[in-house]
C-alpha cells in the first residue's frame, strides 16, 4: 500500500555486490580490490564465529562499558510538553562517543586477519581517538590522517590520540578537512595494502565497509530496542540521530527499520543554512554520484566536483553519505531534515542547562531536531533521540561561537 | 549511426610500432593547467616529441589515484573551473591544428557519471578520441560504461595493480587498447623503486592479454622508460611531465608569446629526452 511496505526487509541489503538498491558498490583503484575482497572474505568468516563474537561483546562490555543506559529526559521532555524523550547515551561510552563500537569490532577483526599496523582517518578526532584507543589496548602500531583544519579546531582530541601512542598525520592536501583526511587514509593505503588494515569510521566507502561498520554499530538500536520496550511496553513513536557519514544513525536505526511503525529521522548539519554555500547538508542538497568509494548522495558541482562542505560541527562536515542512507531516503523509509549551526547550539545550550548533559554538536544536531519534533507530538507518543557523543571537545568550538555573537560577527 | 566497424587509432599505433620493434611512449597531462590553449599548445609539443598518443588528465576535487603533483595540478586547474567537456575540447582543438596521435581520456568517474554515460562516450566520439581510462572503476563496476564503450567504437582502457593477482586474467582476458600496469603499489608520482616482482608480474600480464601492455605510475625518467622497454609494449609517464608543466608554469602563464613558447619547448624536451632508445 505505502512505499515503505514494499521495501525490502532490513537484512536484505546489501546484496552480494555491497549493493543497497542502486547505491554503494566499489568504485576504488584496482590496487585496493583483493584488499577489499579479503576482508569482506574474513569478516563473513568471523562474524558468525562465536570466539570473535564473545571477545567483540567481552571488550564492549568491559571495556567500553556498554549497555549505555536509555536516559528518559523529563525535564526536557516536560519543557517541549509533547512526547517522552529518551536519550540513548553513548557519550558514556569509553572515549565518549558511538565509534568505539565499531573500532572494537574492526581492530579485533584485524588481529585475526593477522594485521599489526592500522590506518584511520578522522573528522572531529572522535573517530581517531576511538582508533587510537583500540590500537593501544591491542597492541597495533596506528596512524590517524587528519585534516589541518580539523587538528586546529580539535587540538585536545589530537593531544589524546598522541597520548594513546598513535600518529597523527595533518593532511594539507585540499579542503584540509574530513573528505581530504579520506582521501589520504585510501592513498596511504594503496601504497601500504600489504600489512596495514583501514579502520574506516562510518558507514561510508566501498564495500564491505558500509555494511560492516553498520553491524558494528548496531548494538546501539538493538539495546534501544530492549530498553524501551522493558521501559515502556512498546516501540517509539520515533527514533532521531544526527547524520554526517551515518554510523550513529544506522546503528540505531537498522534494528527498527523492519518496525514499520517506528519514524525513522535523520538529522543533517545545515551549516550556515541550505540556501548558502556553506553546510553539510548532503540529503537536502546533493545528489547520486559517486564519491569516495560508493555510490550515494553527494555534494557537488553540475560538473561532478565534489563540494566543500561546512558545518560547525567537525564530524559533520563531510559531503557525502552512506549509502544505506541514501538507500532508506529513496524508498521513504528513513526522512532527513537540515538543521544549521545556530540551532544546534541553542539545542546544545538547552540540554546542558535542562539535564546536565553537554552533548557533543553532532548529536547536538540530533537533539535540535527532537526540539522541534516533541512539540508536535501527544505526551504519551515516544521519541528515542541518539546522543551519539559528549561535548567536552567542543568546549573550544562552544566559546570562540559565544565571543563571536558577543562582538555581534557572522556566525 | 555511429560505425564501430572502424579501426581503433589504437590498435593501429600499436601495430605499427610492433612492426618496427619500438616502445610507446605515451605522456599524461592535467588539461586546464595553466589553461586550455597551453593545453593545446602542450598536446602539439608532445606530438613534435615523439608521443605516440597521449592521455589527457580531467582534473578532479578528490584524486583518489593521484599523487601529491596532479593533486596540484589539478587543484590549479579547477580554480579555473576547468570542466569534462573543456579537456575534450582540446583533443578537437589539438586535432584540428594537425596532431595526428590518438587521445586516450583520463577521468575519476563521477563527472562521466554526471554528464550521464551515454552523452559523454558520445562526446568522447565527437571530439576525436580512441580511449578512457577511469581509474575508480574497477571491472566489478564497469559494466555498464563498458558496454556503451564497445558500441561506441571507444576502449575502455583497464587498469592491473601487483596485487590484482587472480584479478589479472579476468581483467586482461578482455581488454581493448591496452592493459594498463600499474608499476608498484600507490598513487602516482615519481619514485625511485618499483614493486619487487614487476618483472613477473608483467610478464604474468602478457600472457593473460590479447592487447599490448603498457606500464605507467612512477616513470620518470629514460632510463626507467628503458628498464620497461623490453617488457611491455609502451610507457606511461604522467607525474614527471605534470612536474615539468609545473616548473615552467612562471613562463607558460606570461602574457610574453616568446616566454610561452620557451616554457611550451622545455616540456617538449623533456618528453623527447624520455623517448627509450630503440
Amino acid at each position: 500500500m505505502t512505499q515503505a511496505s514494499q521495501a525490502p526487509t532490513a537484512q536484505s541489503v546489501p546484496d552480494e555486490h555491497g549493493r543497497f538498491g542502486p547505491f554503494g558498490g566499489k568504485y576504488v583503484p584496482e590496487t585496493l580490490m583483493n584488499a577489499l575482497i579479503e576482508l569482506e572474505e574474513a569478516y563473513l568468516k568471523y562474524k558468525d564465529d562465536p570466539e570473535f563474537i564473545e571477545e567483540v561483546r567481552y571488550l564492549l562490555k568491559q571495556y567500553s562499558g556498554r549497555p549505555t543506559p536509555l536516559y528518559y529526559a523529563e525535564r526536557l521532555s516536560n519543557h517541549l510538553g509533547g512526547a517522552k524523550i529518551y536519550l540513548k547515551r553513548e557519550d558514556l561510552n569509553h572515549t565518549g562517543a558511538h565509534k568505539i563500537n565499531n573500532t572494537i569490532g574492526q581492530a579485533v577483526l584485524a588481529k585475526r586477519m593477522g594485521k599489526k599496523k592500522v590506518i584511520a582517518e578522522t573528522g572531529a578526532g572522535q573517530h581517531g581517538v576511538a582508533s587510537a584507543t583500540v590500537a593501544a589496548l591491542m597492541g597495533l602500531e596506528c596512524k590517524v590522517f587528519m585534516g589541518e583544519e580539523d587538528t586546529k579546531r580539535q587540538a585536545l582530541n589530537v593531544f589524546r590520540m598522541k597520548l594513546l601512542g598513535s600518529e597523527v598525520i595533518p593532511v594539507t592536501s585540499g579542503t584540509r578537512t574530513l573528505k581530504d583526511a579520506c582521501n589520504e587514509t585510501l592513498r596511504y593505503w594503496v601504497s601500504n595494502v600489504n600489512d596495514t588494515y583501514y579502520i574506516l569510521g562510518s558507514v561510508t566507502g566501498p564495500h564491505p565497509y558500509p555494511m560492516m561498520v553498520r553491524d558494528f554499530q548496531r548494538i546501539i538500536g538493538l539495546e534501544a530496542r530492549e530498553q524501551v520496550l522493558e521501559a515502556e511496553g512498546r516501540l517509539p513513536d520515533v527514533v532521531v540521530a544526527a547524520v554526517g557519514g551515518g554510523s550513529n544513525a544506522i546503528g540505531i536505526f537498522h534494528p527498527f527499520i523492519d518496525d514499520k511503525t517506528v519514524r525513522l529521522v535523520g538529522v543533517e548539519a545545515a551549516g550556515r543554512g541550505v540556501d548558502t554555500e556553506e553546510h553539510a547538508a548532503t540529503m537536502t542538497k546533493g545528489r547520486p554520484g559517486v564519491f569516495q568509494g560508493s555510490m550515494s548522495y553527494v555534494l557537488q558541482d553540475e560538473g561532478g566536483q565534489v563540494l566543500p562542505a561546512h558545518s560547525i560541527s567537525a564530524g559533520l562536515d563531510y559531503p557525502g553519505i552512506g549509502p544505506e542512507h541514501a538507500y532508506l531516503k529513496d524508498v521513504k523509509r528513513a526522512e532527513y531534515f537540515p538543521i544549521t549551526d545556530a540551532e544546534a547550539l541553542d539545542a546544545l545550550g538547552i540540554l546542558s542547562r535542562m539535564e546536565g548533559i553537554i552533548p557533543a554538536l553532532e548529536s547536538a544536531h540530533a537533539i535540535a531536531q527532537a526540539m522541534k519534533l516533541a512539540p508536535t507530538m501527544a505526551k504519551d507518543e515516544i521519541m528515542i533521540v541518539n546522543l551519539s557523543g559528549r561535548g567536552d571537545k567542543d568546549v573550544e568550538s562552544i566559546i570562540a561561537y559565544h565571543a563571536k555573537l558577543e562582538k555581534g560577527e557572522k556566525l | 549511426m555511429s560505425t564501430t566497424t572502424a579501426p581503433n587509432a589504437i590498435d593501429a599505433v600499436f601495430a605499427e610500432l610492433k612492426a618496427r620493434g619500438e616502445t610507446a611512449l605515451i605522456p599524461f597531462m592535467t588539461m586546464g593547467d595553466p589553461d586550455l590553449d597551453t593545453s593545446v599548445a602542450l598536446v602539439q609539443a608532445a606530438e613534435k616529441a615523439g608521443a605516440h598518443m597521449i592521455e589527457l588528465g580531467v582534473p578532479y576535487s578528490d584524486p583518489l589515484a593521484d599523487g601529491p603533483v596532479i593533486q596540484r595540478a589539478s587543484e590549479r586547474a579547477l580554480k579555473n573551473r576547468i570542466g569534462l567537456v573543456d579537456c575534450m575540447a582540446v583533443a578537437s582543438k589539438a586535432r584540428e591544428r594537425g596532431v595526428k596521435m590518438p587521445f586516450i581520456l583520463f577521468t575519476y568517474y563521477n563527472p562521466a557519471l554526471q554528464l550521464g554515460l551515454n552523452a559523454f562516450f558520445s562526446l568522447l566520439k565527437e571530439h576525436g578520441f580512441s580511449g578512457v581510462i577511469i581509474p575508480d572503476l574497477p571491472l566489478e563496476e564497469d559494466g555498464e560504461a563498458r558496454a556503451i564503450a564497445e558500441a561506441s567504437g571507444i576502449h575502455l582502457i583497464p587498469l592491473v595493480a601487483p596485487t590484482s593477482e587472480a584479478r589479472v586474467e579476468r581483467i586482461a582476458a578482455n581488454a581493448k587498447g591496452f592493459v594498463y600496469c600499474v608499476s608498484s603499489l600507490g598513487v602516482t608520482g615519481v619514485r625511485t623503486s618499483f614493486h619487487e616482482g614487476i618483472e613477473g608480474f608483467l610478464a604474468t600480464v602478457r600472457k593473460a592479454a590479447k592487447v599490448p601492455i603498457c606500464v605507467g605510475f612512477g616513470i620518470s625518467s629514460r632510463e626507467h622508460a628503458e628498464r620497461f622497454a623490453g617488457l611491455c609494449d609502451g610507457v606511461i609517464v604522467g607525474s614527471a611531465i605534470v612536474r615539468k608543466v609545473e616548473e615552467a608554469l612562471p613562463q607558460l602563464a606570461s602574457a610574453e608569446t616568446s616566454e610561452r613558447d620557451k616554457g611550451v619547448q622545455a616540456v617538449q624536451s623533456f618528453i623527447a629526452d624520455l623517448k627509450p632508445r630503440k
